[in-house]
């Protein structure tokens, strides 16, 4: 099955093509669910068996390169359309295709009833195909295809409902900022595969990291391309500085904030940092930016999503913190930790997601929490499910949340220092706090629902998947027990990334030699800071609703600062945005084009115009007058000849 | 020697038919309309030959044909194709037919004088492809001024005559210099090779012996005459206008074809004849372009005319062309050259959208539509398509043009420096913006110009015209080999040619 993995990215692409050209017409929204989510069923099956065909080959074995055909041989440049198949790769492609599957059967009940229901099919399969191609490249070029493909395709359902208002604006308006903000990070991206071609003459994965792994190479060039590369992590990551879009691509539909703003795509920044390890780790100083970028904006995303009111809100900002986890994880050299996170997160937050999509599905669009309240008992499964993904993300033991996030945690101390474990830890306790903020304020307490909508629990095609996602999340964890507690086999999750990360492994060198205890410690202190953060939610939302009134009035500056996200946006659009188009307008059209240049030409055009009237004047007809220019001009002539010789 | 006849004909066909076009009724419209079209499908058809006995591994000049016309001034007729060539040709005459099928319905007054004009120039584009003497070159560079004047002139919007003018004089301005190094170049020839010469195999070996001193202002002369054509910033103030003002079939010539026939002259005469002067203009060329990438695009995105936006994201395109150029690698040349292509796929496409669209409403302002999507579904794919074409999406082709520039300049030695890339790569940002903004405000949102209630979508004959145009961007975008290995030895030799007379060493 391994030679047939290129199979998982072309069904995609089939299931695009034939939605998207016959989709309009088939018009019958079971054939079109059901060609969407079979291609991606099928590209499921065919990556667990390459999985576990790759699982019974020696170690050494594990890695294998499907070649298609030549895309670009130009001068030293080879690039093919080729897939990697190995360890990393199939640990992406598994989650992709199978969250990615159990989302596009979720999708079949969620977009019953929408006009372009066609559309929306075809634009979900597209982006796994953009998405396959971006984790099983084997070349950059191949990356920064699905890289912006997959781009193409957030940016094309996000603004799925183009008619819609978002917020203050439209949902259009979301997706360009989308594009535009990533578009940022791939200019860095690019300059990082410049480099790269510059410096190892090749932009294949194997030669690169080959040589990127040799000696030779001064670490300030790693330092750029690693510096490069990490903008474009950042933007289609959704980090700090460049997060702004992933809030507003909420305005698109709920199984895509699953899909593509959770669980798979703003996680390909994850991969591909974890995927050049090698580059990273021979330049120390990028590494350490990675990591206080991803501490920060942990923190930073989680204190924003405290006093959020919309549920995709908090979930878009609890998104952007935990992926501030991953790349405070990379930062430390713990490279299979973050990707062991990325796929326990792709499992609880596809599934808050979707939870989030069945209790908006249930209020008929509302989507502000202080508006929900007691809904426990109409969506029984939702909030079953709903509160194990929740205590997942907070980190309560046993739950795949629980080992990820301590493994971050714990790395970040042993590798890192305290002060990334104490950002690490305190932003655990903000993240049980409004998580529970939000199952309180939704499932229990008192109603608030608006006397016209009766809430139901969603059908079947919704609740199924909803129920797996809650299996994966509660044991998805164990593949990732850490050696403390399963003694001599050791972490699981870990021994099979080995391979991959070992040259990164070797260079970094920095594990210390910590104790047993100092682990125990620090992960009891965690969980404790988890289950004090669902306690003072508890108390809080379900206890004494008044009390948030009071603190809300109490730090109304806080608040009001949290409420509207620090100003970002305003700051980027006042300070960025505005002036650069005032900017072009004014002085570059208004001026440099329409005065400057072609006042020369139009300038130049009347000068040989009044020139000319002058001249003019000289033929007037007077036969003597030009008779006497003739002699003057002949004398002129003959002084300059005499005088010359 | 069948094929090498082939090469004149091609070029005398479109002449012909124009000639034999007089002789038709005025009113017998639609005949004229598919003798034009009969006539320009029979070229492309013969490029295609062409295209098929072409060998892609041998980088010199093929299908020679050559007369002695003026003999004593040593002036021959004298046509060949090299890989870069053979690819502006099967643009220009794959463009035609299509731009004629285009304005079967938008041109009604006058059809039989398009139709002559068209054709004309059609002659004229292919003529500036072919020539390898200098001399009749610059005719084919004159004389297809002519029946684009018209063509902008006659049948153009509002301010046609001034936009007309403008193209004019300054097409002229540039040209004229080029005449007088020309004229100096035949005579230089002379002392070295004991005869006059305007071949420009003769002179690729006479040209790198020119004293540098002379050599630059030579370039000079031939550069301002292209760069006013490319347009290069500063001198684009032109292709707004004329642009804007061009009917539909007008500016997707303009920007398909004649915009290309400034940067194949700085391929095929600056490069290889003043090799030294290149290499020394190449770090202020590149600087002019960079600006014009920025600058078209920043410009581009403030216009409220959808041609106008188009015309100045043409100045951005070209801009990444000419710094392909004057990068001088293998990577950049290659992508150079694929980029004109490219840019003539997508800006064409783009602009016969707006013409599509325009036909309808007799309007391009952009805030005059808003939520189409749902009224022509099918246009509003073919913009979005051609739009992401036209910024570079990866799988598409103007990604393969831009990529291989950027990556070609970024390891330049003779640029030397990432700051020209740094800056020019920030133009994809730009480009994303301008696209998209103006794709959001035609397409997205709710309708509130009552205007467009009850639009037509688009017809057969408009998506036949547009079809092959995106089958070849697809084409570029998936499998470039094709059409890469056809300019790819051709490319090689102007490198070659280039450093041959260098102390630069090559990476």
């Amino acid at each position: 099955m391994i030679e047939l993995i290129y199979l998982t990215v072309l069904l995609p692409l089939l299931g695009f093509i034939i939605n998207g050209v016959f989709g309009s017409k088939i018009k019958n929204e079971k054939v079109i669910g059901i060609i969407g989510s079979s291609t991606i069923g099928l590209s499921f099956i065919i990556t667990v068996l390459a999985f576990f065909e790759t699982l019974s080959l020696p170690t050494e074995n594990r890695e294998h390169i499907i070649e298609l055909f030549t895309w670009l041989k130009v001068g030293g440049l080879d690039i093919h359309i080729a897939y990697q198949v190995d360890q990393l790769s199939l640990v992406m492609a598994l989650v992709v295709t199978g969250v990615g599957f159990i989302i596009h059967v979720y999708s079949m009940g969620y977009m019953h009833g929408d006009k372009s229901y066609w559309r929306y099919f075809a634009y979900l399969n597209l982006f796994i195909f953009a998405m396959m191609n971006l984790i099983l490249a084997d070349n950059f070029v191949l990356l920064f295809l699905g890289w912006e493909g997959v781009g193409l395709c957030s940016y094309l359902l996000i603004g799925f409902w183009y008619e819609k208002k978002f917020e203050k604006s439209t949902t259009s308006e979301a997706g360009k900022k989308a594009f535009i903000v990533n578009r940022i990070g791939d200019f860095g991206f690019l300059l990082g595969i410049f480099l790269i071609y510059l410096t190892f003459g090749s932009l294949n994965f194997g030669e690169v990291f080959a040589r990127a792994g040799a000696p030779g190479i001064p670490e300030s060039t790693f330092n750029y391309i690693a510096l490069f590369l990490f903008i474009g992590a950042v933007g289609k990551s959704a980090q700090l500085p460049l997060y702004t879009w992933l809030p507003d691509a909420m305005a698109g539909p709920t199984p895509v904030s699953a899909l593509i703003h959770a669980a798979t795509m703003v996680t390909a920044g994850v991969y591909m940092v974890a995927r050049c390890s090698i580059i990273f780790v021979s330049a120390p100083a990028i590494l350490t930016v990675v990591a206080v970028i991803g501490a920060a904006t942990a923190l930073f995303a989680a204190t924003i999503a405290l006093v959020q009111n919309d549920i995709k809100k908090v979930l878009a900002y609890s998104t952007i913190s935990q992926l501030g986890y991953m790349f405070l994880a990379l930062g430390v050299g713990a490279f299979s930790a973050g990707i062991f996170h990325l796929m326990t997160h792709a499992f609880f937050k596809a599934l808050l997601f979707l939870g989030a999509g069945s209790i908006i599905h249930a209020m008929h669009g509302e989507q502000n929490i202080q508006n929900y309240g007691g809904l426990k008992k109409y969506l029984p499964t939702t909030f079953a499910t709903f509160l194990i993904a929740s205590l997942a993300i907070s980190g309560i033991p046993l739950l795949s949340g629980f080992f990820s996030k301590d493994e971050i945690l714990w790395f970040s101390f042993a590798n890192g220092n305290v002060l990334y474990w104490g950002i690490g830890a305190f932003t655990a306790l903000l993240t049980a706090f409004y998580m529970f903020r939000l199952v309180y304020l939704t499932f229990m307490g008192k109603e608030r629902i608006a006397k016209d909508k009766h809430p139901h629990e969603s059908p079947k095609v919704m609740t199924i998947p909803l129920i797996i996602l809650g299996v994966l999340s509660a044991i998805g964890g164990f593949i990732g027990i850490p050696a403390l507690f399963s003694g001599e086999s050791g972490n699981k999750f870990e021994h099979w990334l080995e391979p991959i990360f070992k040259n990164a492994g070797n260079k970094l060198a920095i594990y210390q030699t910590h104790s047993h205890s100092t682990e125990i410690i620090l992960m009891i202190i965690s969980v404790v800071l988890a289950i004090t953060g669902i306690m003072v939610a508890r108390n809080i939302y379900l206890k004494n609703p008044s009390f948030a009134d009071k603190m809300k009035n109490r730090f109304n500056g806080v608040y009001k600062i949290l409420w509207n996200k620090y100003f970002v946006d305003e700051f980027y659009d006042r300070l960025i945005v505005r002036p650069i188009y005032r900017f072009s307008e004014s002085v570059l059209w208004k001026i440099t084009d329409a005065k400057i240049i072609d006042g020369v030409v139009d300038g130049t055009a009347s000068l040989v115009n009044s020139i000319s009237e002058k001249i003019r004047k000289f033929e007037n007809g007077v036969a003597q007058f030009y008779a006497l220019i003739m002699t003057v001009g002949v004398a002129i002539a003959l002084f300059w000849i005499i005088f010359s010789l | 020697m069948e094929s090498n006849t082939i090469l004149t004909i091609l070029l005398f066909i479109p002449v012909l038919g124009a000639i034999l076009l007089l002789f038709f009724n005025k009113k017998n419209e639609n005949l004229i309309r598919y003798f034009g079209l009969t006539v320009s499908v029979i070229v492309f058809i013969l490029s295609l030959i062409l295209y098929f006995n072409f060998n892609v591994e041998n980088g010199d000049f093929q299908f020679l044909y050559k007369f002695k016309w003026i003999s004593n001034l040593n002036i021959s007729f004298f046509v060949g194709l090299d890989g870069m060539s053979m690819l502006l040709l099967l643009l220009t005459t794959f463009i035609t037919p299509l731009t004629l099928i285009s304005s079967w319905s938008s041109i009604k007054k006058n059809v039989k004088e398009f139709t002559f004009f068209m054709l004309l120039l059609e002659t004229g584009i292919i003529g500036v492809f072919i020539s390898l003497d200098l001399f009749l070159f610059y005719i084919f560079w004159e004389l297809m001024l002519i029946p684009m004047y018209f063509i902008i002139g006659i049948w153009g919007g509002k301010k046609r005559i001034y936009a007309s003018i403008k193209f004019f004089i300054y097409t002229m301005a540039g040209s004229l210099l080029m005449l007088v190094a020309i004229i100096w170049l035949a005579i230089y020839a002379s002392t070295s090779l004991g005869h006059l010469s305007t071949d420009i195999i003769e002179l690729y070996k006479v040209g790198p012996a020119i004293p540098e001193s002379i050599q630059l202002y030579m370039f000079l002369a031939f550069a301002l005459s292209f760069a006013i054509k490319i347009p290069l910033f500063p001198f684009h103030t032109w292709l707004p206008d004329a642009h804007t003002e061009a009917p539909t079939a007008g500016s997707v010539i303009l920007a398909a074809v004649l915009l290309k026939m400034g940067t194949y002259g700085l391929i095929r005469f600056n490069l290889p004849l003043f090799p030294q002067a290149s290499i020394y203009f190449a770090p202020f060329i590149s600087v002019l372009a960079v600006i014009g990438i920025i600058y078209g695009a920043l410009v581009a995105m403030v216009q409220k005319d959808m041609k106008r936006l188009v015309a100045y994201s043409s100045v951005a395109h070209l801009g990444f062309v000419v710094l392909g150029i004057f990068a001088m690698t293998t990577e950049s040349l290659q992508g150079a050259i694929i980029q004109m292509v490219n840019h003539g796929l997508s800006t064409g496409a783009l602009f016969l959208l707006v013409g599509i669209i325009y036909e309808r409403t007799h309007t391009r302002e952009i805030s005059d539509y808003g939520g189409i999507a749902k009224i022509v579904p099918i246009f509003s794919f073919a913009l979005l398509f051609a739009s992401l074409s036209s910024i570079g999406l990866p799988g598409l082709n103007g990604f393969v043009g831009e990529f291989l520039i950027l990556l070609g300049s970024f390891k330049s030695p003779v640029l030397n420096s990432w700051i020209y890339t740094v800056f020019a790569t920030s133009g994809i940002i730009f480009a994303a913006i301008y696209m998209l903004w103006m794709y959001q405000r035609i397409v997205f949102g709710k309708v509130t110009n009552p205007a467009l209630e009850g639009l037509k979508d688009m017809n057969k004959r408009e998506m036949f015209v547009l079809t092959p145009i995106f089958i070849f961007i697809v084409w570029i975008g998936i499998y470039p080999s094709t059409f890469l290995n056809v300019s790819q030895k051709s490319t090689q030799k102007v490198i070659e040619q280039v450093f041959y007379h260098q102390n630069v060493t090559i990476k």
